[in-house]
């Protein structure tokens, strides 16, 4: 479904984030991208719907490059969620509005749709008292929650997650997780960075070790976790396991 | 008893004598006039000024944005650089020198000064909003221009409206100096009457008054404004 060759990724001064990496996520995958901090997991990330514009290579979103300046960038995020560390909540919308905005804007669904939908995407999450509510009467696990019925609401065909449990407080990271492997479990095709280790050996596919900009090492998180075979993957799990 | 014979003599002296209230109702509605429509166009052409500016910061390389940005540039500096009372006169005496609309030229001449200084303003408040709000916005499919139009201004607004109520009394005052082209505004029939009643007091003391009185006025607009647009921020 994704497709990235060869991407390297230099920011202003000249650091270089992403170091040529290769990969493909495939459609109904669960991909988990762990690394220290700095190692460009999130970069790379960003990269998948351009929020981050790489230096060099190309990405293929079913097929279609999208480093092509051609491409129409608006449709193809349509088609891609993200959830971000922050939430990023429009503060000055109302939870329904939040959810409901962009697939009436982009005239995805008609209005009525849209809210039906939205209605039923905060029943799922057991939100629909928190309709007419505001972000930010909303605990942290709540607006993520939010967050990521928002990008649901467009019907997109994978979603990203950029740590989506780092700013929470560790009471609140479990209900969040348990969205996401209900994502998983429906099917949802998924690239995920994050530190919840816990949560790449249960859902992952696939978990993808990032180091110094590059794909260090991968496989099953079998693979991963018991039988590490590079030293900077061992390294890096004895500190945080 | 003395002070009060004074004040309904020079009220008549000021007011009804030669009909000179109706002086003061025109100036009134001059300086109504070219204080809202000044206002309005100012927020309009500073919005766009802070859009570009802003945009240009992001997409250094657009050669449109790069070339917008340099007027820009020079716009606010020029403006900023130099007195409100020069550039009217400018505006009046030089670019339209060929129109005799004196009010108009001033609408002119106040939106593009106060669009100046309002577009440091909102880029201001533009710039306090958290980039995760465009990325949010962006990565849902929201086009550039929808993003701004939808998600960021509306936060940028609600920042900023302390410092546009401000900015919003400044003009307001501002077009007291309009009589330099021969407009009759509030200040220049207050000049006018008094010089014919030869009494300072009582004329300037009643202009004073009515800016102090649109100025509650519009105070009193922002702060309901705000007490609104605060609704997100319960908690």
């Amino acid at each position: 479904m994704i497709e990235v060759k060869d991407l390297y990724k230099t920011f202003d001064n000249k650091k270089m984030v992403l170091n040529g990496i290769t990969e493909t996520i495939h459609q109904g995958e669960k991909v988990v991208i762990i690394g220290p901090s700095g190692s460009g997991k999130s970069t790379f990330l960003r990269c998948l719907n351009l929020l981050e514009q790489p230096t060099k290579g190309n990405i293929f979103f079913k097929g279609v490059d999208i480093t092509d300046p051609k491409t129409d960038i608006n449709k193809l995020r349509q088609q891609m969620g993200m959830v971000f560390q922050h939430f990023n909540l429009f503060p000055h919308m109302s939870i329904l509005e939040n959810i409901s905005f962009a697939p009436i804007k982009l005239k995805l669904q008609s209005k009525e749709q849209a809210l039906e939908n939205a209605n039923k995407l905060l029943k799922r999450i057991g939100l629909s008292d928190k309709v007419k509510s505001y972000p930010n009467q909303l605990s942290g696990g709540q607006k993520q929650r939010v967050a990521i019925v928002r990008a649901l609401a467009m019907n997109p065909s994978v979603m990203l997650f950029d740590e989506p449990t780092s700013a929470l407080d560790p009471e609140m990271v479990g209900e969040v997780l348990e969205l996401m492997k209900e994502l998983a479990e429906d099917g949802m095709t998924m690239a995920v960075v994050t530190h919840e280790m816990g949560f790449a050996k249960e859902v992952a596919n696939r978990v993808l070790f990032m180091d110094e900009g590059a794909i260090i090492e991968q496989g099953t998180p079998d693979e991963i976790f018991n039988h590490p075979t590079n030293q900077r993957t061992q390294d890096f799990l004895a500190k945080v396991l | 008893m003395e002070f009060i014979n004074y004040l309904t003599e020079m009220f008549e002296k000021t007011f009804i004598r030669d009909d000179r209230y109706k002086l003061f109702l025109e100036g009134f509605k001059n300086t109504l006039v070219i204080a809202v429509f000044a206002t309005l166009l100012g927020v309009v052409i500073g919005l766009i000024v802070a859009v570009v500016k802003v945009w240009y910061k992001q997409y250094p390389k657009n050669v449109l944005l790069k070339i917008l940005n340099f007027i820009a540039e020079i716009y606010t500096t020029i403006i900023r650089g130099t007195p409100v009372v020069v550039q009217l006169m400018l505006s009046y005496f030089v670019i339209f020198a060929a129109s005799d609309k004196a009010v108009l030229v001033g609408i002119i001449a106040f939106s593009f000064n106060s669009g100046a200084y309002v577009s440091e303003i909102i880029r201001a408040g533009i710039n306090a909003v958290d980039k995760g709000q465009t990325e949010a916005g962006r990565s849902l499919g929201l086009s550039q221009s929808r993003t701004m139009i939808s998600i960021v201004l509306p936060q940028a607004f609600k920042n900023i409206l302390p410092a546009l109520g401000n900015e919003f009394i400044a003009i307001l005052k501002e077009t007291s100096v309009i009589g330099y082209l021969g407009v009759v505004d509030l200040t220049k029939a207050g000049e006018m009457v008094r010089s014919r009643t030869a009494d300072a007091f009582f004329c300037l003391i009643f202009v004073a008054a009515v800016y102090l009185v649109l100025v509650l006025g519009l105070s009193a607009l922002f702060k309901k404004m705000e007490k609104r647009m605060s609704k997100s921020d319960r908690g």
